[in-house]
């Protein structure tokens, strides 16, 4: 469902979910013709969740993202250009081609610091948060991981931590398994745990905890408005589980684009191929999110493709920014150590 | 000027960075490991309900809390009591506090201290014994901060808290009750300035303590070298990798024509560290191997 938003907002959410997947699109094209190396991750099939939740944060709020971070910086207004030189090494990137594509940091947009590690930011995140509590600023912080997190120490022991002193910190859990990669429809998630739901874990803890669509743009902002307000209002963590289905690009080892996305798809997915339509027609967020809009009358097809075709305009001109970027000096290695 | 025991020091120090700075925090332990000294911890405890908090023994969340919180602005010390506890906290500091600065480009400062009573304890066995400085020095980002007087801890907690970077504050319980003068004025001791801690002349031994490993005060290590043409590296790391093999490694990169004998390392065995007094002896950096030492490099 659409979130309760007026239009403009609605235009917004769409403008941002576009720029994600056209972003997320060209970095593939990037790599199969040898402009970055290294594994990358993507945030296709996950749009719904990074713009409708991050759309619920005040501007002096903290975030902290994983190797999946590329969706969370693009919502949250990071400027595709230099995100895009980051991830190929420039001089130009916003951590001057110190990070990369696992460590992006914004800390002008309240991204501190990304992790590479799956949990390595599950203890920072409270840790900011009870900086904020103690500092009484009111700021809270979003903690953004993916189901694979809760398997290593780290988060238990932050989830003991975050509960025990009320700390405002969103945990917010994408997992982008429904179905579990490679198995049966229902049969598993896509990460090794014992714990089923995922959502015993925090409850454990005795922090609040629920799952929500996470393709479902208006149930994940009503979901996270929700949480983001009790934890404002000094309740302590809540915890919060979105389910996606895994695109299919991310099924291998490097991630490959079945089709190259076009609004049009919403309507009519016969050109995409067999083995992967299913995703396109019922799991990818963004078509769905389109399709709503046009069905609510909020906006026409021809409106939805003016939109993307500015999207990819915005794209390629921070491709030909990064491309155009230089590297860095190679004594820019040895600056930077110490503050 | 006037004698404070180490301990002494060392609570001054804090007491005045707790009551200066609202930033400062202190997480963990009693400041003091099993010392029975623990009214001077408790009278700060009571006093900074807010801001001296005993965390669940979680020191891969509670080191990785007070580098978020130093990371949005607070100043915490984080006490990690026994040196060998850093090790449950190892990914958080070596791998995201370590980094932070680095990797975003600077614009993410984690100003957070980890305190440790590191080394040979007595009776501490292989799992309490540790001295990871040399582990940590292997991992740009950190200052490492080793103090050896009252003088010493109180000047460079000042500092280590000030500092804007991850610092790791390596202390040792077998100094916590040695005395020796401290100034009453507030004496900042900064990072990478050694100190002789003896002069030495003819057939005396000057004593060269570095007081931070990173950053090192190398020049006075090679200035010493060049006045008395010997070297000998005590420190309590294992032998392997460790503090003395780097200093020794730059003294023979820097100042080898300078050097009439051999350098020579007193470091602990590489053995893990037994429990049965007469082993631990026999491994430790003791004052009978610094002698033996000492003598043959005269020979």
């Amino acid at each position: 469902m659409l979130p309760n938003l007026p239009r403009a907002s609605l235009l917004d959410f769409c403008r941002r979910m576009l720029l994600i997947r056209h972003f997320e699109e060209a970095l593939v094209d990037l790599y199969n013709k040898g402009h970055f190396r290294g594994h990358y991750h993507l945030y296709i099939g996950q749009e719904a969740t990074g713009v409708a939740a991050l759309s619920c944060l005040r501007a002096d709020d903290y975030l902290f993202s994983t190797h999946r971070n590329h969706g969370h910086l693009l919502a949250r207004g990071a400027e595709p250009k230099r995100l895009l030189a980051e991830i190929l090494g420039r001089a130009d990137g916003y951590n001057k081609g110190k990070g990369g594509t696992f460590h992006t940091a914004v800390a002008s947009l309240g991204f501190l610091h990304t992790s590479g590690v799956v949990a390595g930011i599950i203890p920072l995140a409270i840790g900011t948060a009870y900086a904020s509590k103690a500092l009484k600023n009111g700021r809270v912080t979003a903690c953004l991981f993916g189901d694979g997190a809760l398997e290593e120490g780290a988060a238990p022991e932050a989830f003991n931590l975050a509960s025990l002193w009320k700390l405002p910190v969103l945990f917010l859990c994408e997992n982008n398994g429904k179905y579990g990669a490679g198995q049966a429809v229902g049969a598993a998630q896509s990460s090794s745990m014992a714990a089923h739901p995922l959502t015993d874990l925090p409850q454990a803890y005795k922090i609040p905890s629920q799952q929500v669509d996470g393709v479902d743009a208006g149930a994940v902002h009503q979901v996270i408005l929700d949480a983001i307000k009790k934890i404002r209002q000094g309740e302590g963590p809540q915890f919060i589980e979105t389910q996606t289905v895994r695109w299919p690009g991310s099924e291998t080892n490097w991630p490959t684009v079945p089709v190259p996305t076009d609004v049009a798809l919403a309507w009519d997915v016969n050109s995409v191929p067999e083995k992967v339509r299913e995703w396109y027609r019922s799991s990818d967020p963004l078509l769905i999110f389109v399709r709503e809009l046009v069905e609510a009358e909020q906006v026409t097809r021809e409106e939805i493709a003016a939109l993307e075709r500015k999207a990819k305009e915005v794209i390629a001109e921070a491709v030909s920014f990064a491309l155009a970027s230089p590297y860095p000096k190679p004594e820019e290695a040895l600056k930077d150590l110490s503050a | 000027m006037r004698e404070l025991a180490y301990y002494e020091a060392k609570f001054e120090a804090l007491r005045e960075l707790l009551e200066v700075d609202e930033r400062v925090h202190l997480i963990g332990g009693t400041f003091l490991s099993l010392s029975p000294r623990k009214a001077v911890f408790q009278e700060i405890a009571k006093r900074y309900p807010d801001r001296v908090i005993s965390p669940p023994i979680s020191e891969l969340g509670f080191c990785g809390l007070a580098t978020g919180a130093a990371m949005a602005g607070l100043r915490p010390i984080v006490d990690l009591s026994t040196g060998s506890f850093i090790f449950e906290a190892w990914p958080q500091v070596v791998n995201e506090a370590a980094n932070a600065f680095y990797m975003s480009g600077g614009q993410t400062r984690a100003p957070v201290v980890f305190h440790l009573f590191h080394g040979i304890r007595g009776g501490g066995a292989a799992q309490h014994s540790h001295s990871p400085q040399a582990m940590l020095w292997n991992c740009p980002g950190l200052e490492i901060v080793l103090p050896s007087s009252p003088r010493d801890v109180k000047g460079l907690l000042k500092t280590a808290v000030r500092s804007d970077n991850p610092t790791i504050f390596v202390d040792h319980v077998q100094l916590l009750e040695i005395r020796g003068p401290v100034p009453e004025k507030d004496e900042v001791i900064p990072f990478g300035v050694a100190d002789v801690k003896r002069l030495g002349s003819d057939v005396t031994v000057k004593v060269v303590d570095p007081r931070t490993l990173v950053p090192l005060d190398f020049a006075m290590i090679l200035a010493s070298v060049e006045k008395t043409q010997r070297a000998i590296i005590v420190d309590e790391t294992h032998q392997s990798c460790g503090v003395a093999a780097e200093i020794a490694a730059r003294i023979a990169e820097e100042g080898f024509d300078r050097l009439k004998v051999p350098l020579r390392r007193v470091a602990t065995l590489d053995v893990p560290v037994p429990y049965s007094p007469p082993l631990e002896e026999f491994i430790s950096p003791s004052e009978s191997r610094i002698t033996d030492a000492i003598r043959a490099t005269l020979r």
